[in-house]
């Protein structure tokens, strides 16, 4: 035990008087936090209409002013042939052109129905299709209130079905509150992996490894010395992340703070035992590094943290249930924004614990004191 | 010449003797544009849904059935009352309830307005969103076929998309997943190597040989330069002939814009190595500062304009906005370089900052 003290203490001495790594440490993960929750956001306002009205009706005006009014639309120009509207989308000044054909007036009143064209750039397939669903909800009101207008009681009434809706956990969609205990569940993990996966790896590249192996520390002593001084700034980090997104974001944490903490110290555990893995397999910080990014990437993107798991693929949903940032992302939420109790979190704990065992027990095995 | 020949394969040794660090390199952009091409998706599918149906009538059914029969949500179950609506979300296994009320079908053909109540759980919001606007959607098909004979007239929109027209989402992502890759490859891979001579002090001796300081770091930098427009090209071609993004553009500006990026990239590499003194140092500098703001800030995945005024306008000095925006110009919409100039200029720009920088910065004597 007091062998441990003393390599935590070194350690803690390394990581203080190493100016360069405390900022970066403390100092960029606040930012990050900051700067990556306010742009993370999905939600599509504001789209870039180019209008070309060749009807010139007062129908084809009404409908124009009912797209003036939403939302969702921004005017940004009119013209007369579709080329213009064209160039305007290659030159990225407008997300959807509105077409309305000639005599568009004159069909509607002696066919009853009439065409207009709707040209979205769909680089970006989830806003393309958002924009043709808002443009179309706003045609279907514009018919139904033509309806409206020229009811007669002679005609038979109108049969609706509306939907009333309500948002739980987040009543004002606000997609901060989403994103930000996942950006927490990020910052940690990156952190913690990356300075733990060229920790020992750097002892070995400067040689310094060699003093270590020939002192009688024990293999399992080695690791625990360089993994708790990490772990507890993992835990400070954490705590820091908690504050901002509590304070500066207004994000709910309903559940239990405890368990909150009780799980990121056992996840934080595992992902050090993760990064010390990689750092006893490799020999340079270069590599170590590189592997650990490698594994982040494809952990982090198919965390749900920025798409929905239950999009995926079957197979891929597969792959995701050995990939541990997906527990603790679930978790985070799960407990901050609805409160789950121990029980509801109880099997992602498990998990992380068997995980957790499993790979600092294979770090202990793998390094070696002898060359 | 031939020194500098020397130089270039010694590091070229250093990179290719690392077997797992090449295996990763040739790797990395594989895994990465399978994963975004197959698996990292905004579709909804086969949402998850309960439904509390107090009023267990034709109608009730009739729309419980239209709803389930998209493919955007799948029946999960049945639920008996109010209080089980809580239960089903604490799990996460039940995106949306529908509540028919108890008199839903009474009045309906009468011409009374009956309501639908959903509840959505909004944790994740665009989710809760898009399921809201489905059932809408569902809704109003519904009304419209109910209603034919009494509308008195229709206005259709015929939809377009251009560029895109199947909605993929790997065309949007092809560009980002370049730009991520150049920016680890060049700016990352390169910092910490220089960082790493210096650190083991090899750098003196590559400071005391005849080569001026321009050519030793011309010399590392030249492997990662072939690395990274290998990997962009890996990624061109698995987008082309896997998932079928096209090159509307012409090829070559492509391959240029793509080396322009490149050269941004090492200089910017080059720049941190001369700040940073440790490999670590160098790699949170590089994580933080280039690689986490090219993800995020960049238009990548979260569209610039939905960004706060304050982040569009940082966005501006993060490279690999411009970089992504020129190259889809090129790929999907098949821009000249009339239309991509600003782009191409700005790139141009933040190379010769960067490289200037560095110059200024590099000390041919250690401390």
């Amino acid at each position: 035990m007091k062998i441990i003290g003393y390599l935590i203490q070194k350690e803690f001495l390394q990581i203080i008087r190493n100016k360069g790594i405390l900022p970066i440490l403390f100092v960029m993960p606040i930012l990050q936090l900051l700067v990556l929750s306010f742009a993370a956001d999905f939600e599509i306002r504001n789209l870039k209409v180019f209008w070309i009205d060749k009807d010139q009706s007062a129908e084809s005006r009404l409908l124009r002013s009912k797209f003036e009014n939403s939302e969702f639309f921004d005017l940004m120009g009119s013209g007369f042939s579709y080329k213009e509207g064209e160039q305007m989308l290659e030159l990225g000044n407008a997300d959807l052109i509105l077409e309305i054909p000639q005599n568009f007036e004159r069909n509607m009143n002696r066919e009853q129905k009439g065409d207009m064209l709707l040209t979205i750039n769909a680089i970006n397939g989830t806003k393309a299709g958002l924009g043709s669903y808002y443009a179309n909800q706003i045609i279907r009101d514009f018919n139904s209130e033509i309806a409206t207008a020229l009811a007669t009681p002679m005609m038979s009434p109108f049969k609706t079905i509306s939907a009333t809706y309500s948002f739980w956990f987040n009543p004002f969609l606000n997609y901060k509150t989403f994103m930000v205990p996942g950006i927490l569940v990020l910052l940690v993990t990156m952190i913690g992996a990356f300075v733990s996966s060229m920790n020992v790896v750097r002892e070995k590249e400067l040689g310094t490894i060699e003093q270590l192996n020939v002192t009688p520390i024990k293999k399992y002593q080695f690791i625990a010395g360089k993994l708790i001084p990490l772990w507890i700034i993992g835990l400070i980090e954490f705590t820091i992340g908690l504050i901002v997104a509590k304070l500066v974001f207004q994000i709910p944490i309903v559940g239990s703070l405890l368990l909150l903490y009780f799980f990121t110290g056992v996840y934080l555990i595992m992902v050090l035992g993760m990064g010390m893995f990689i750092s006893t397999v490799t020999d340079t910080q270069q590599q170590a590094m590189f592997i650990a990014w490698f594994f982040l990437v494809v952990f982090i993107l198919m965390s749900g943290l920025f798409t929905p798991i239950e999009n995926m693929p079957e197979w891929a949903q597969k792959i995701t249930l050995i990939n541990p940032i997906r527990y603790f992302i679930e978790v985070i939420r799960m407990v901050m924004l609805k409160g789950a109790t121990f029980d509801k979190v109880q099997s992602q704990l498990i998990i992380i614990t068997i995980y957790g065992i499993v790979i600092n027990g294979l770090a202990v095995w793998r390094y070696r004191k002898v060359n | 010449m031939k020194r500098f020949r020397a130089f270039v394969v010694k590091e070229f040794y250093h990179i290719l003797r690392d077997a797992r660090t090449l295996l990763i390199l040739i790797g990395m952009p594989i895994v990465q544009i399978l994963l975004f091409g197959y698996a990292i998706t905004n579709e909804i599918r086969e949402a998850p849904i309960k439904i509390l149906d107090h009023a267990k009538d034709a109608t009730s059914r009739e729309i419980t059935s239209k709803i389930v029969e998209t493919e955007y949500f799948a029946l999960s179950g049945y639920l008996k009352s109010e209080a089980d609506i809580e239960a089903a979300f604490h799990d996460g296994t039940t995106k949306m309830v529908v509540v028919f009320p108890q008199d839903f079908g009474k009045n309906y053909e009468n011409g009374i307005k009956r309501e639908v109540q959903l509840i959505a759980d909004a944790t994740d919001p665009n989710t809760a969103n898009s399921l809201v606007n489905y059932v809408e959607g569902v809704l109003a098909d519904f009304n419209l076929k109910a209603n034919l004979t009494s509308m008195p007239f229709q206005i259709n929109a015929i939809t377009r998309m251009r560029y895109n027209p199947l909605l993929e989402g790997v065309y949007y992502f092809v560009p980002g997943i370049i730009a991520i890759l150049l920016m680890l490859v060049s700016a990352m891979m390169t910092s910490i190597s220089i960082t790493r001579e210096k650190e083991l002090g090899t750098m003196e001796v590559l400071l005391a040989s005849p080569m001026s300081s321009g050519q030793i770091i011309i010399a590392k930098v030249i492997p990662y330069l072939i690395l990274s427009f290998l990997d962009a090209l890996i990624i061109l071609a698995l987008g082309k002939f896997v998932f079928e993004v096209p090159i509307a553009g012409s090829l070559a500006l492509l391959l240029g814009v793509t080396l322009l990026f490149i050269m941004l990239a090492l200089s910017l590499g080059i720049l941190i190595s001369t700040v940073a003194q440790t490999q670590q140092t160098a790699l949170l500098l590089s994580l933080m500062a280039l690689m986490l703001p090219t993800i995020m800030l960049s238009g990548f995945i979260f569209p610039v304009e939905s960004m706060p005024i304050p982040l569009q306008i940082i966005s501006n000095i993060v490279p690999a906005r411009w970089f992504i925006v020129a190259v889809k110009d090129i790929m999907l919409k098949g821009s000249g370089l009339f239309i991509i100039w600003k782009e191409v200029l700005i790139l141009c720009g933040f190379t010769l900052v960067f490289i200037a920088a560095s110059i200024r910065k590099f000390k041919v004597r250690l401390e």
